[in-house]
């Protein structure tokens, strides 16, 4: 299939302002490395999860991805483009094939707009030759799109008037409205009530249908994950750990931490037996990422040495299921 | 506006009840009345809450303070991030706790005591001087815990306390929180949105709609065979990370809004069985089986 983005070694340092003194007297640099060479690419209408702990770099992973915010490192892969170096004014021809859907409706919709007005923006302003009545005639259809019916009525709304699972339904519109080929969904339904995420779910994976995009959702529900994407991966402290197939990554994980993680996730059934590997501790600051494999201080299945020294690669298992653990590998 | 009604739980000792439901359902509502807690404009209409013994709807402010609150019953508070004082050290703020409970406890037996509830809950005494901001979420969420222990009470109710979590730590609180149970025989709330996580830790969950009380029971019995159109529902919406791929299931509308709920069974204009009693009386709380409670007008019989 066709690959439509592409990550390639990307990384994303953010320095860190010391105090007055501790830059005078002081040489040393320090940087959180959000991001610290990831690469994947994501295809044509498809899924991609990505998915970890907070502060595992999965958001700044999404952000690069559409550059709102620039790389230290690595390339970013658009179609066939390479749009990591080009210039603003090109990006912004680009920009009208890749959107994204925020986290909390509460906060991305401008209380001062009428859902009308959200949704016809971006056609404002990227759709320069789209004559108003085109507009507006888009609008109803992608509102209709996304089950705001009856859409006439719903145009004329303001945000404080719709419920939260209403208003994901807006922000899903206004990222489909320009009919994107790439669209970052950054824990899209986290902030819903469990009633209502499954609908607003089953909407966003029909439109990825009909308008044949492709989706970046970024989660740290696993368990939703699993329902949602056609492959995942794994981010631990900036690094893809896992990567492969949802079914294979959750069901045959073969990184420790990816067992843990699936382990940690509660099952709604009181009769469920939970497996014992909880393990410890929290995960470490980025600032200072621990040497080697950076789950080593936390691994249960720490191997010596190498893994406290040598940092893992992401290694193909086969059936496109990678890993980077330093349990794999060697018997190839 | 009425936001919680004709609710009524047992809760044996050493045992957990869950108590779920949608955001608005009245949850939280019910927690505060049990500490007697509510906000200014809130009160307990009527109702008992007999709790060790003893009534504590006619009790005042003083009495409240003195013998019940964190002595008999203590609270867990949502929002593990936010709920200490930035400005004072961990251990004092548990510190000030027992004193406020126990004035005749002398200062330096409550330090020892800080220093063993830490030690309990899996943090390293040697932390009790470190501000809460030095301490990670997870860390937070057991110091509060520790708190809550304080006292030695005999119920502990605990807000949401793995939302806002990630999973591994989630999962490490929850056991804690079983562990203690269990170890301290202590008699458990656990207000949460999440079934799964109320799974992990009841015995007995109440699913309450709109301020009523639903389902209420063994979690077993109602996982296995729920009665009530909404726990269905409910408990259809979770995915589970284990089980085979099903369709996602969702609860069409929204809950009602409180200060004009609609009449008769307020689950009636969401639900797929409703009939034409549903939209005129109220269904009540009934034992369908032992240990077993759905109000809903299907279940009769």
């Amino acid at each position: 299939m066709e690959v439509v983005v592409k990550a390639e070694n990307l990384k994303k340092y953010f320095p860190i302002k010391l105090g007055f003194f501790r830059t005078l007297f002081s040489k040393e640099e320090l940087y959180v490395r959000a991001v610290d060479d990831v690469s994947f690419d994501i295809r044509k209408g498809e899924i991609f999860g990505l998915a970890g702990e907070s502060g595992s770099g999965k958001t700044t992973t999404g952000r690069l991805l559409l550059r709102l915010i620039e790389p230290t490192g690595g390339k970013v892969h658009f179609r066939d483009k390479e749009i990591t170096s080009i210039k603003d004014d090109e990006m912004k021809i680009l920009r009208r094939e890749m959107q994204i859907i925020f986290q909390d409706p509460y906060e991305s919709l401008n209380p001062r707009m009428t859902v009308g007005d959200i949704t016809s923006e971006p056609l404002r302003l990227l759709e320069k030759e789209m004559t108003p009545s085109d507009m507006d005639e888009r609008v109803l259809q992608i509102l209709e799109d996304v089950e705001l019916t009856p859409p006439k009525e719903f145009v004329l709304r303001y945000p404080h008037e719709l419920s939260g699972g209403q208003r994901q339904r807006v922000a899903v519109a206004r990222a489909f409205v320009v009919n994107p080929t790439f669209i970052v969904a950054d824990e899209p339904v986290s902030m819903l009530d469990v009633s209502i995420r499954a609908e607003i779910l089953r909407l966003m994976m029909t439109l990825v249908d009909k308008y044949q995009a492709s989706f970046l959702y970024i989660t740290h529900d696993l368990a939703l994950s699993r329902h949602m994407c056609d492959r995942l991966a794994i981010m631990y402290l900036g690094k893809i750990m896992e990567r492969g197939d949802t079914e294979q990554v959750i069901f045959e994980p073969l990184h420790p931490y990816t067992k843990a993680l699936i382990d940690a996730v509660p099952v709604p059934d009181p009769t469920a037996k939970r497996a014992e590997t909880v393990i410890k501790g929290e995960i470490p600051s980025p600032v200072n990422p621990p040497s080697g494999c950076r789950f080593h201080t936390r691994c249960p299945q720490y191997i010596g040495d190498i893994c406290r020294t040598k940092e893992p690669e992401l290694i193909d298992v086969g059936n496109n299921h990678y890993v980077s653990c330093h349990l794999y590998g060697k018997e190839k | 506006m009425k936001a919680a009604e004709g609710v009524s739980f047992q809760l044996e000792k050493g045992e957990a009840m869950g108590l779920a439901g949608e955001s608005g359902c009245g949850k939280t509502t019910v927690a505060l009345s049990l500490l007697k807690i509510l906000p200014q404009n809130g009160r307990v209409v009527n109702g008992k809450i007999v709790i060790a013994g003893t009534d504590i709807v006619p009790l005042s402010e003083s009495e409240m303070r003195k013998n019940i609150r964190w002595k008999v019953i203590s609270m867990v508070f949502q929002g593990a991030m936010n709920a200490m004082n930035p400005l004072y050290r961990v251990g004092d703020q548990i510190v000030e706790a027992i004193k406020m409970h126990e004035p005749e406890v002398h200062r330096k037996e409550a330090k020892e005591r800080t220093a063993k509830l830490l030690e309990m809950v899996g943090i390293d005494p040697s932390r009790t001087d470190n501000y809460p901001h030095e301490f990670s979420g997870g860390m937070k969420q057991r110091a509060l815990i520790a708190m809550s222990l304080a006292c030695n009470p005999v119920v502990v109710l605990a807000d949401e306390p793995g939302t806002a979590l990630d999973v591994i730590v989630q999962a490490q609180v929850l056991r804690l929180m079983k562990e203690l149970k269990d170890r301290l025989n202590l008699s458990m709330i656990m207000i949460a949105h999440d079934l799964s996580m109320i799974a992990e830790v009841c015995q007995k969950i109440a699913i309450m709609y709109a301020g009523y009380l639903v389902e209420y029971g063994d979690i077993v019995k109602i996982f296995k065979k729920p009665l009530h159109p909404y726990t269905t529902d409910l408990i259809e919406s979770f995915p589970s990370i284990k089980a085979a791929k099903q369709e996602m299931v969702s609860i069409p509308g929204f809950p009602p809004d409180l200060l004009s709920p609609p009449p008769g069974c307020r689950f009636h204009p969401r639900c797929k069985y409703a009939m034409d009693i549903c939209r005129k009386e109220v269904p009540i709380l009934r034992e369908n089986s032992p240990n077993h409670f759905a109000a809903c007008h299907l279940v009769k019989d």
